[in-house]
């Protein structure tokens, strides 16, 4: 970046690095330059002409702004600087023409469209073009086209930027999108129009500088400026996405994604974006008392009063807790401090049984950073399939693929098709002991690798012989260099939002206690007596039935199904808290709109239980709450940052040496649309499902 | 031009001919590794030569010849309007109707066309004709010309009339000689209508003109210059 060139944007001195495009510099220099095809983080185009400028000494015409680098200027004479400007007449009349092309064949429904408000074209229209129209002549109607159930179209406002085509191809990786025809005939279009079948297509709808990309299940809901918008941070994977979450009234009526470069830069993935109908289905919003086999609505107190009865009734040994996916990190320390008082070390956060969360804390997390694999030149994955469990990282890997061609990327797992070109090494353990043991050209790859990456997923940890297999990457992470000081390349990737934040608070058995597994065992035994769940859904809930059961949760799913009493509480975007996600990132969710009914804040519901057994917890409200956590945990007091430890990281300590078994490792997420109790009641989402799994059959048979 | 759109009816299936299958594996040859891709136009047209049309069928396995993905294909074939997406007739015409031919007289070609063969882009009853309007074939010193494409080539029909054209197009359909290439009477390929007019002199061809060389030109060899 040290070769910079000195240019002069309307009579203004700057100097900006030789590598930006002319488009980059006017806008360092605080010009606005509209434009519909240039897209920052896509390719180049240049066909919608919105971004003409003019160039002094170039040729006498204007030029597009985004197609041009700043090291192709021309000096003027006596090596005088370069000069752009961009409010010269003949700027403003480039302008008003392509405006007034544009709009040729753009109908005028903007009453009706739900881009509107929010609308490139509209704004530009109204900032950039004339004011009316010489063009008499009727304009064209295209034909709708089908692009699965996310994404509506109405391909006669499609000014033909080709940013969707762009996006498809480069980012998700999915080459169904094309511009089909040509001139006046010029259509997008998905290949014999089938769905998009990509984990990414929200994004189409945020790259559509009009309205012919828009969302099917917010269409006709609401106009932008209606929505009250909050920033947060989505609990669907453990990414920990920056998302935007608008709301009318009590309802969340859509998601988007915020920019964050270190996590999503500025795409979400489809369940974080449409699971938003998912938010006011299968609600709890009243506490449930099972009377003859039977749940019934109870008064919270009724509710309280009969938890708070078997409790004190229960001896402590046989007094259990779980935490689920979606629960945040004050919640897990309320109830971990509740089992503290109570003095039972039966609790667990895994409901996966991932034998994961002991030891230093960068045996679990994601230590590269989500950014930093753009750095890595040889990637291994192990029992993970990224795409379904993280789309996000996913879109990075190939992100960083696509930079660099020498990029080594080797599978250990199923073998799934991951949008980039990958070395399919094994489906199990013995690939793995293999590789430790140094054998294998894909060895040599990580060896050789500057920068090399190991990612193990919980489809390799979430199984007997996990601890076993967690010690043997980290060994085979350090033996190639990849556990440095200035770069750790040993990644657990997670896929709950929550699971990070309480293995960080460490909710994970006690002395002598029980895990997840040892809970559901005692349950059945009939050795445990009371389990607190807090949240948990994913596992077999039925094996509960032994014990009293407590569910505490946001919906209706798995969990309640199974409990004797419901306690009902806030969703991700109904409450304040802090997610921690995979790389050990702690982000502050923030509340949306209120819970429905009677329903509250998770940490709140433990608290008032606490009250009611006499052992009432130490803080009264959130912030207490918070400074008795991050006193406890410091890590999640530090917001938005990563790392942080200094010494070297042992990768030897991470799980425990032990033999494997020659399972085949399988990914975690079986239906990427419905890993949660959110987006299992979301229509959208069960649409999806359908239709993604169905193309598969058909693609398979 | 409307817009085009593949035919309803698709093939099963599409495989070469032996012929163009090694045809296909020799130009496959000229292109560098990772850039097949280029090919994809001489295949869809060696396509079109042997079914007469381009199917989705057709596409797709280009595509996979190529490596490319469908929709890449399916782009290019929808952009060049020289690839036909449904079949066309045994007789497939294509009127010029670009300035030179249509100040010629293209109009009314294009009245003789739907009179005889009917709106344009349907194939006739019979599967004998089918007829389009392409952008300038480049025989403009022939306005107004048609190209007729069938298994055997395609073949330019040029100085055209009405008269001429649908007597021509009655011709092929019952199956008769026809010539190819200019109708005028008084014209041969694209030389000037009737007589010459100029360069009439006979002296100049009799070889009378003609004088003995005295020496041939350039055959002593220069002084270098500047001694």
């Amino acid at each position: 970046m040290s070769d910079t060139r000195v240019i002069k944007v309307n009579n203004r001195e700057i100097e900006v690095p030789s590598n930006l495009t002319l488009l980059q510099a006017c806008e360092a220099a605080g010009e606005e330059i509209p434009r519909f095809c240039y897209h920052e983080r896509l390719s180049v185009a240049g066909n919608c002409r919105m971004c003409l400028i003019e160039v002094k000494g170039g040729p006498p015409k204007p030029v597009a702004s985004c197609a041009q680098n700043v090291k192709d200027l021309r000096p003027g004479p006596e090596g005088a600087p370069p000069e752009l400007f961009t409010n010269t007449p003949m700027v403003k009349k480039a302008r008003e023409g392509v405006m007034e092309f544009l709009l040729i064949n753009h109908p005028l429904d903007c009453p009706i469209c739900d881009q509107g408000g929010e609308c490139d074209l509209q704004d530009q229209a109204m900032a950039y073009g004339r004011d009316g129209s010489r063009y008499e002549e009727n304009k064209r109607a295209v034909e709708e086209k089908h692009m699965g159930p996310l994404i509506k179209t109405i391909m006669t406002r499609c000014i033909q930027c080709t940013r969707c085509v762009r996006f498809a191809t480069e980012i998700a990786g999915v080459d169904d999108l094309g511009l089909v025809n040509r001139g006046e005939n010029a259509e997008i279009t998905t290949y014999l129009e089938k769905a998009v079948e990509s984990e990414l297509t929200g994004n189409l709808i945020d790259v559509c500088p009009v309205g012919a990309l828009t969302s099917k299940p917010y269409a006709f809901n609401a106009r932008p400026w209606e929505l009250r918008k909050t920033e947060s941070v989505d609990a669907m994977d453990a990414v920990g996405s920056n998302i935007r979450v608008d709301a009318r009234g009590r309802e969340v009526l859509r998601i988007l994604p915020v920019l964050h470069e270190g996590i999503n830069e500025e795409w979400i993935a489809d369940k974080s974006r449409f699971v938003w109908d998912g938010l006011r289905r299968q609600r709890l919003d009243k506490p449930y008392v099972r009377k003859d086999g039977k749940l019934v609505p109870a008064s919270w107190d009724e509710a309280l009063s009969l938890v708070a009865e078997k409790l004190k009734a229960a001896p402590k040994e046989k007094v259990a807790a779980l935490a689920g996916d979606l629960v945040p990190a004050e919640a897990v320390k309320a109830l971990k401090d509740l089992m503290g008082e109570i003095g039972s070390p039966n609790m667990d956060c895994r409901q996966d049984f991932a034998k994961v969360g002991e030891g230093d804390r960068r045996n679990y997390l994601f230590n590269t950073g989500i950014a930093n694999l753009e750095q890595a030149d040889a990637i291994l994955l192990i029992g993970t399939n990224p795409r379904a469990e993280a789309p996000m990282i996913n879109a990075r890997i190939r992100k960083t693929w696509l930079n660099n061609l020498d990029v080594k990327i080797g599978l250990i797992g199923e073998q799934k098709d991951l949008s980039y070109d990958y070395d399919y090494l094994g489906a199990g353990t013995d690939t793995l002991s293999s590789l430790a043991k140094g054998e294998g050209a894909f060895y040599e790859a990580l060896k050789a690798a500057k920068n090399p990456v190991v990612i193990v997923g919980m489809g390799a940890l979430a199984r007997e012989d996990g601890a076993a297999i967690l010690n043997a990457a980290a060994q085979l992470a350090d033996s190639v260099g990849a556990v440095r000081g200035d770069w750790n390349g040993f990644n657990v990737l997670h896929n709950a939002a929550g699971r990070v934040g309480a293995l960080d608070l460490g909710f994970l058995p006690g002395e002598g206690g029980r895990d997840f597994a040892g809970i559901l065992d005692g349950c059945e035994a009939r050795e445990i007596d009371f389990v607190y769940n807090l949240g948990a859904d994913e596992f077999d809930a039925r094996r509960l039935a032994g014990a009293f059961v407590v569910y505490q949760g946001s919906h209706g799913d798995n969990g309640a199904r199974h409990a004797d009493v419901i306690f009902p509480a806030a969703a991700y975007t109904e409450q304040s808290g802090i997610f921690v996600n995979t790389e050990g990132r702690a982000q502050m969710a923030n509340r949306a709109c209120f819970p429905p009914g009677d329903a509250r804040e998770d940490w709140a519901i433990i608290r008032a239980l606490s009250g009611r057994i006499g052992k009432a917890l130490p803080y009264d409200d959130m912030f207490a709450l918070r400074q008795a956590m991050i006193a406890e945990v410091p890590s999640l007091g530090r917001i938005d940052q990563v790392g942080g430890a200094e010494d070297r990281f042992d990768a030897s300590a991470a799980g425990a040496a032990g033999s494997l078994s020659s399972e085949p490792f399988v990914s975690a997420t079986a239906d990427y649309y419905l890993t949660n109790p959110i987006a299992r009641a979301s229509k959208t989402m069960a649409e999806c499902s359908a239709v993604m799994n169905g193309a598969a059959k058909v693609a398979a048979e | 031009m409307a817009s085009r759109r593949p035919a309803k009816d698709q093939p099963a299936s599409f495989d070469w001919t032996p012929e163009n299958k090694a045809w296909c594996e020799e130009q496959i040859k000229k292109y560098p590794q990772g850039r097949q891709a280029s090919c994809v136009i001489p295949f869809l047209w060696r396509g079109q030569k042997q079914e007469g049309w381009v199917s989705i069928p057709m596409m797709e396995r280009i595509a996979r010849q190529l490596d490319m993905p469908y929709i890449r294909v399916y782009e290019v074939a929808t952009f060049y309007t020289m690839f036909n997406l449904a079949p066309e007739g045994e007789f497939f015409v294509q009127l010029c109707g670009t300035t030179p031919c249509m100040l010629r007289g293209s109009n009314e070609l294009r009245e003789v066309c739907k009179k005889v063969i009917g709106e344009e882009g349907h194939v006739t009853e019979d599967g004998k004709f089918s007829w389009l309007e392409v952008e300038c074939l480049g025989a403009c010193c022939n306005a107004p010309m048609i190209q007729i494409s069938t298994k055997d080539g395609d073949h330019y029909y040029e100085d055209l009339t009405p008269e001429i054209l649908e007597d021509l197009l009655g011709k092929l359909a019952r199956g008769e000689e026809v010539k190819i290439g200019t109708q005028h009477p008084g014209r041969h390929t694209s030389d000037p209508e009737g007589d010459n007019t100029t360069l009439t002199d006979p002296s100049l061809y009799d070889g009378s003109r003609a004088q003995p060389l005295k020496e041939i030109p350039n055959s002593a060899p220069k002084e270098p210059a500047g001694q």
